[in-house]
């Protein structure tokens, strides 16, 4: 027996509007909508919808809307509609629930909580539009000796960094997960900005060998890693993990491994590419380093290594080993962050958030005196300019961003990416899809969405009278708690507001 | 109200500094009248001074400078001076009764050798020694404060304007070859005699003017490397990282200026190679020691003195000469009052340091 379950949510037609001009038909992967030729007029099948709004928002006489359905169970605190359905299907099926982005549940979101300082009297604010306001930065380690050359001039002993023009960093979204298109506008709109974007575990295709701004993932698949891969990197990123799933590997199904994705990852065609949970290299810190060192040796030591990890509940230690290990960024990713494909309960159970684990990781590598050894990038839910300021001033050096990009290429957040029919082409790799994805449009989109919110940075900076993100780097000051406990405050490092300085 | 050095404490100010870069000494009456005339930039609740050359006799000998809240802090002190040096000289500092200068501390004066064999059992460089000492009494031994540790200088402060600070302190018995002197405008303090400037390590002294807006990034930065920033004000933490990149990383004053005033990278764009080079670099190596916010600060160490002002230059400076003299201060009126006729006087630019030395640094420590 197939338990039916009703649909969560329901297409509305409004047939006075309608047409009946098939967009949505044609837009809609996934079969909803179908032409009646008996009546003349569209009908829907919402069991079917994914609620990813490409109709509503293609429809041209705005005749169509996705509404919460009212149907439901007997009420119950307990055992709500979700609960009951996510029981029926694994009765049905008997699998793993799969999920896709961000662990969508009630947690607490502490950027929430968080308010930012201004200057009032006793030292200027500092306004943007008519002053030099700075958010270059440089990633890296920044513990080089004092050395001078015969002249006494000062040798540049530092390691390699990168250079940003804005603290925000496209994060891993490999090719199979998202297609070629959103590759390309990730690219492009990187090299643009002056940052940098992240081809996740799965391979660098060769057509981008060309952007000087990619760094490339060395995770536990070692999907697509080679010589020509680590060679036109701008920096190598290993992942131990990543925040929507701790503790386990990539998942990416096989009906996305396209001839294309496959040769990029250096995998058979249509084959599930699911990395292993751990590095089976990597058992322990000592094995990190050798690690860290073998790309390093592998890339005549010119390019900086990022390990990232997911915020879990010892993640201050974690780093400590980390900055000690050689490497020269860390990346954090909070329990918040999105996946391509998850399995539901690790998504939406396992990890901390980004806030806490930042701030602990920035405060435990400052006692131990080793801030310098390495940079700090920090992601898993960034979600406007505030979040990055309220990150870098928790200690980051720098944010990643990827549901944020996403949502500015056209994703609507209907968290089906597994499925691979995305119809704004960005989670598929079906020709027809990709191809609504144009990278000449989505590079723009990124660019303006980065450049929309260096301008607020700089606005929030200049009202605190900071006039360099590197100023901005670990001053809680600038920050006060907000419907927070004593304990989160010490966790987070911030006073509450209304305290004095 | 909580005592001061619990929580932070931006305030405004007057600076005002002079050397005499012959070697030739003047008394502190100078600064005293020179600071006067800058009365309203000060609101009585904290004024000091510090001054280069005081102490000739005594020149090789650490002066520490304490206040002390009681009898008990300066017998539990006085141990632990006298576990970690041999006290070559002791006395109450002298003071006169002033009307606008009151509830003084206890004010004693040390001249300082290091114990040898506690010395060299320690590992470290004598200045570093002794800067580890001065950070245990100010953070270990309640109501007992540090406030001046070099060799030939010494820091005079207190609560009230610094003109009657000055005359507290008898400073016109003092001759001196470099003089600087801070009134201050805190915003919010009830006013603690440790409190007020100049703020002092070893022998660098910092009088500043301004509010920082890069504070507490500053303050986590430098207090990895074993600085306390237990007074939470903006001098300490200049001074402490002053401190750490000349004395313990070797930077020069202009590296130095370059890292905690650095010019926008911009401006950097513009330079010689040789000097965007290097400003990059310095930039890149330090960038958490960027100070952000208005600042003019006036930098005393022995055999010379450094104004530094912000980069945007939110508080004003003025640097003036005549002959041997050189001056600097937030005003030219507190120049003038000293020394109507002037050379040349200028205003230097954001982030531009102004450095005064001896000719001849022979001699001296």
């Amino acid at each position: 027996m197939e338990m039916y379950i009703s649909p969560e949510y329901e297409v509305v037609r409004d047939h006075d509007r309608c047409i009946a001009c098939r967009v949505c038909e044609r837009q809609c992967a996934n079969g909803v909508h179908t032409f009646d030729a008996d009546s003349g007029r569209m009908v829907a099948d919402s069991a079917k919808c994914v609620n990813c709004h490409r109709c509503v928002c293609l429809c041209p006489t705005h005749a169509l809307k996705i509404v919460k359905s009212e149907d439901t169970y007997k009420h119950n605190a307990n055992w709500d509609n979700r609960t009951i359905n996510e029981i029926y299907k694994q009765a049905n099926s008997g699998g793993v629930l799969l999920s896709s982005m961000g662990n969508p549940n009630p947690y607490p979101i502490f950027w929430d909580k968080l308010l930012i300082n201004a200057s009032q009297v006793t030292n200027p604010s500092i306004d943007p539009l008519r002053e030099p306001m700075e958010t270059r930065l440089w990633l890296g380690k920044r513990s080089a000796k004092v050395e001078r050359d015969a002249r006494g001039k000062l040798k540049n002993t530092l390691a390699p960094q990168l250079r940003l023009e804005v603290p925000i960093l496209f994060s891993a979204m490999s090719y199979g997960s998202i297609s070629y298109n959103a590759h390309e506008s990730l690219a492009r709109a990187a090299e643009e900005l002056g940052t940098y974007y992240n081809t996740g575990e799965g391979g660098l295709h060769r057509d981008f060998y060309r952007f000087p701004n990619t760094i490339v993932q060395v995770a536990s698949g070692r999907f697509g890693v080679f010589k020509d891969y680590l060679e036109h990197a701008a920096a190598i990123e290993i992942k131990m993990g990543q925040g929507a799933k701790p503790g386990i590997g990539g998942h990416l199904p096989g009906a996305k491994i396209t001839e294309d994705v496959a040769e990029t990852r250096m995998i058979p065609q249509g084959s599930d590419a699911i990395s292993p949970a751990p590095h089976h290299d990597i058992y322990s810190i000592e094995d990190l380093r050798q690690l860290v060192c073998s790309l390093k040796e592998a890339t005549d030591y010119k390019k900086p290594v990022i390990v990232k990890v997911a915020a879990v509940h010892n993640a201050a230690a974690i780093a400590s080993g980390i900055a000690r290990s050689g490497a020269d960024i860390i990346a954090i990713d909070g329990f918040r962050g999105g996946t391509g494909a998850a399995p539901t309960r690790i998504r939406d159970n396992v990890g901390i958030p980004i806030e806490l684990a930042l701030a602990q990781v920035d405060q435990r590598l400052r006692e131990e005196g080793i801030r310098d050894e390495v940079s700090i990038i920090a992601g898993g839910s960034i979600r406007s300019s505030a979040d990055v300021v309220k990150a870098i001033a928790l200690g980051a050096d720098a944010c990643y961003i990827g549901t944020a990009a996403l949502l500015a290429l056209g994703c609507h957040l209907c968290r089906s990416c597994q499925s691979g029919l995305c119809n704004w082409g960005i989670a598929t790799q079906r020709p027809d899809l990709v191809k609504r994805l144009n990278p000449d449009i989505g590079y723009k989109r990124l660019v303006n969405l980065v450049t929309a919110w260096k301008h607020e940075i700089e606005e929030m900076m200049g009202g605190m009278g900071i006039n360099s993100i590197e100023a901005l780097r670990g001053n809680r000051l600038m920050l006060r708690g907000i419907g927070l406990n004593d304990r989160e405050l010490g966790l987070l490092g911030v006073r509450y507001a209304g305290e004095n300085m | 109200m909580l005592k001061e050095g619990t929580f932070r404490n931006p305030s405004g100010c007057a600076v005002v500094g002079v050397i005499d870069r012959s070697g030739g000494l003047m008394s502190g009456e100078g600064m005293i009248e020179a600071i006067e005339v800058m009365h309203d930039r000060s609101n009585g609740l904290g004024g000091g001074f510090a001054g280069y050359g005081i102490y000739p006799h005594y020149k090789d000998f650490y002066a520490f400078h304490l206040f002390y809240d009681g009898k008990k802090a300066q017998t539990e002190t006085e141990e632990f001076i006298c576990r970690h040096f041999e006290i070559v000289y002791s006395s109450e500092i002298q003071t006169r009764k002033v009307a606008g200068v009151t509830d003084e501390p206890l004010i004693f004066r040390y001249f300082l050798a290091p114990l040898p064999q506690k010395l060299s059992r320690s590992h470290l460089d004598e200045r570093e020694y002794v800067a580890r000492c001065v950070n245990r009494i100010n953070a270990q031994i309640d109501g007992a404060y540090v406030f001046s540790s070099g060799k030939n200088m010494g820091i005079f402060k207190g609560v009230g304007y610094p003109e009657d600070v000055g005359r507290f302190y008898r400073l016109e018995e003092y001759a001196g070859y470099a003089w600087t002197c801070h009134g201050r405008y805190p915003t919010n303090t009830p006013g603690w005699w440790g409190g007020s400037h100049p703020f002092g390590l070893l022998d660098f002294s910092v009088v500043h003017n301004g509010e920082i807006s890069s504070y507490d990034a500053n303050r986590r930065y430098i207090e990895m490397f074993g600085y306390k920033c237990t007074l939470h004000t903006d001098t300490e933490v200049i001074t402490y990282i002053i401190d750490y990149l000349v004395r313990r990383r070797g930077l020069t004053l202009e590296e130095t200026a370059h890292v905690i005033a650095a010019s926008f990278w911009s401006t950097i764009a513009g330079k010689e190679e040789s000097a965007r080079e290097q400003e990059t670099l310095l930039r890149r190596m330090f960038p958490s020691l960027l100070v952000t916010g208005p600042f003019s600060i006036i930098l005393g160490y022995t055999g010379g003195l450094m104004a530094l002002g912000d980069r945007l230059k939110l508080r004003s400076t003025v640097c003036a000469e005549k002959g041997d003299l050189a001056y600097i201060s937030s005003e030219e009126s507190a120049i003038r009052r000293i020394q109507p006729s002037l050379d040349r006087v200028f205003a230097p630019a954001g982030g531009e340091p102004v450095i005064y030395e001896l000719y001849d640094k022979g001699g001296l420590a």
